[in-house]
């Protein structure tokens, strides 16, 4: 068993031959454990601890403790988990791609496509009318108009720049079709009416609690195959640390690596927008956050962190929303913006510079 | 004829230069030069005379226009970019990206091409770096982020990482540029002493005419109208380093192996 763990540890070759990382994994691992019980025993109805230690591993007597626990805390907590980590691998992903400090997940134009689909949804329903339009606002719908939306703007970004060789092209691209499409926003919210816009505004809001286990699941498996993407990703993203050029003569194969890490990022900013809209800050603030913590720009060291800091960070978050035991749940957008936001700015006073 | 064993790069009436809307943009041509292993090559050559340019296409960065360029006796062409990156290493001028990696972990970035899927490094691995680190004297720096090094240092540290990556050759884009006098002298005696202790041959460009001349064991000189290689005193005794600028302003000094400006 000893010599396994050495030959898992050699495995994992980190880097700097010390397991000088050890613990900062061990003491994450045990914090989001921590933050995920702190996360299921918040909530507007107030249970003993005792009792969801209970739920968890089996049924308790209380049929509504136990509905609340299994159908709605916990997939929210599962939520929670994907948020956070899926956003934050984008944002890294991205940073290391551009090679700018400032990019997110939604730099390719991921959100505000996915925000005009949803406009298109629930403004534009007004135009069909009748019962074409209750079913177009169903949830169903909304998820499914926020993939397309962020898909099409997606293809639409590619397909400009594959005109472009300047990976700072693609940026400044993506940044352009995020403002026709919050122009278009902008169009039909003037003829919508404010039962519309009221529902579109709340989907803005972000939310992480509306999600079934079988949303959970679908989420889930688009989730994996876009980590298991950056993680092949990973050599690519450690050689493009160097920039472009070094990277081609290290024998990597540029136009195959890029539309990797982008088809990666969409995936995951794209399904996470689609079923929980947009969330604000996680992705361009946790990758940051991260390196600060763990002193590195290695890819390999990076993605597990970025992964487990996100989920806490998101799980913090959640359970302030709710906080405390009050019968409000607050936007969680608005909490990751207030989180985020003053994190960035402390991380520019304090280190003088955002190194990525 | 020269030994066929020793020739690391040759060139065919290389053409090099760009394309565009259909017109072929000559910028030299016909090239044909040679380089041997265990070389120290300096390229030099006037602004905007198409240094780069043949750097970029010796180093498959962009096409040839006609003629062949061969690395180990096989068309450049022909490689693939994983094996070229084992035949062929840069030291390129644009900054490196990150200045947040450390040391040790820029280095072992050269052992990339001969790493697994995700970049493990072996105990071979580690200790090639180190070697690296040891032969260009920067090991005390071994732990440091680039952002704590000064220009010459993070010069030395991309040479470690060419050394790192096990080529035959390597390429180097004005590698004494944003340097002190000192310090451009100290890296192009590094080079010269890595080609001689590793075999390895290394070419750069360089506007340090005078410091070339003193440590190459041959140079190419790009003039307007030719591409001529040889050894530095052959090149002196030719007269070729006086073809290199203007002549209005200064002149080679045939006895001091420099540069003098006009009185």
């Amino acid at each position: 068993m000893k010599l396994d763990l050495i030959g898992f540890k050699n495995q994992l070759g980190l880097v700097c031959m010390e397991n000088k990382y050890t613990y900062p994994f061990l003491i994450l691992a045990v914090l989001l454990i921590l933050f995920f019980f702190v996360n299921i025993s918040l909530g507007s109805v107030s249970i003993p601890t005792k009792e969801i230690f209970k739920s968890l591993v089996g049924n308790i007597d209380n049929e509504s403790w136990q509905y609340i626990i299994h159908n709605y805390r916990l997939p929210k907590a599962f939520t929670a988990i994907l948020v956070g980590s899926g956003l934050g691998i984008s944002g890294l992903l991205m940073q290391t791609l551009f090679r700018n400090p400032l990019a997110g997940p939604f730099v390719l134009g991921i959100s505000s496509g996915a925000s005009l689909g949803v406009a298109l949804v629930i403004l534009g329903s007004g135009f069909f009318g009748g019962i074409f339009a209750s079913f177009l606002i169903s949830k169903w719908s909304v998820i499914i108009a926020a993939s397309l939306g962020s898909f099409l703007v997606l293809l639409a970004v590619m397909i400009v720049s594959s005109r472009v060789r300047d990976t700072m092209a693609l940026l400044i691209i993506g940044l352009m079709f995020g403002s026709i499409t919050s122009a278009a926003v902008s169009v039909l919210s003037y003829f919508s009416s404010a039962e519309q816009l009221q529902q579109y505004i709340f989907w803005g809001f972000g939310s992480l609690g509306n999600l079934s286990w079988q949303e959970l699941l679908i989420l889930l498996i688009i989730y994996l195959i876009g980590i298991l993407m950056a993680m092949v990703s990973i050599k690519a993203l450690n050689t493009l640390l160097l920039g472009e050029n070094y990277a081609k003569s290290l024998g990597i194969n540029l136009k195959k690596s890029r539309f990797i890490i982008i088809i990666a990022t969409s995936l995951l900013a794209g399904t996470i927008t689609a079923f929980a809209g947009p969330i604000a800050f996680i992705g361009l603030a946790i990758p940051h956050m991260t390196r600060q913590l763990f002193h590195t720009s290695n890819h390999k060291i990076l993605l597990p962190a970025v992964f487990l800091f996100g989920a806490i960070v998101m799980l913090i978050c959640d359970s302030i929303a709710q906080f405390p035991t009050s019968d409000y749940t607050l936007p969680i957008n608005a909490i990751t913006s207030l989180v985020g936001a003053p994190v960035v700015i402390w991380l520019l006073v304090n280190k003088r510079k955002m190194l990525f | 004829m020269k030994d066929f064993q020793n020739i690391v790069l040759k060139t065919q009436d290389l053409f090099i230069g760009y394309t565009s809307k259909k017109k072929e943009n000559v910028i030299a041509g016909p090239i044909n030069i040679v380089l041997e292993k265990g070389q120290l090559i300096g390229l030099v050559g006037t602004n905007g005379i198409g240094k780069s340019t043949l750097l970029r296409t010796l180093t498959s960065v962009q096409k040839a226009l006609k003629g062949e360029i061969f690395i180990n006796s096989k068309a450049l062409v022909t490689y693939n970019p994983s094996d070229l990156a084992k035949q062929l290493s840069l030291v390129l001028t644009e900054p490196v990206a990150s200045k947040n990696l450390s040391v040790f972990e820029l280095v072992a970035l050269g052992r990339q091409p001969y790493t697994n899927w995700i970049g493990n490094l072996s105990k071979e691995d580690i200790d090639i770096t180190n070697n690296a680190l040891q032969q260009t004297n920067i090991e005390a720096l071994k732990s440091k982020k680039c952002f704590e090094l000064s220009d010459g240092q993070l010069q030395k540290v991309m040479i470690a990482r060419a050394l790192a990556q096990e080529t035959d050759l390597i390429i180097l884009d004005e590698p004494t540029s944003h340097l002190d006098m000192y310090h451009k002298a100290y890296i192009l005696k590094l080079l010269q002493k890595l080609a001689k202790e590793t075999g390895k041959t290394i070419l750069f460009s360089s506007h340090e005419i005078d410091l070339a001349i003193q440590l190459c064991d041959a140079m190419i000189v790009m003039t307007k109208d030719d591409v001529i290689s040889g050894q530095p005193c052959d090149l002196i005794a030719n007269d070729t380093f006086n073809q290199l600028f203007p002549n209005d302003l200064i002149e080679f000094d045939k006895n001091t192996g420099s540069f003098k400006v006009r009185k």
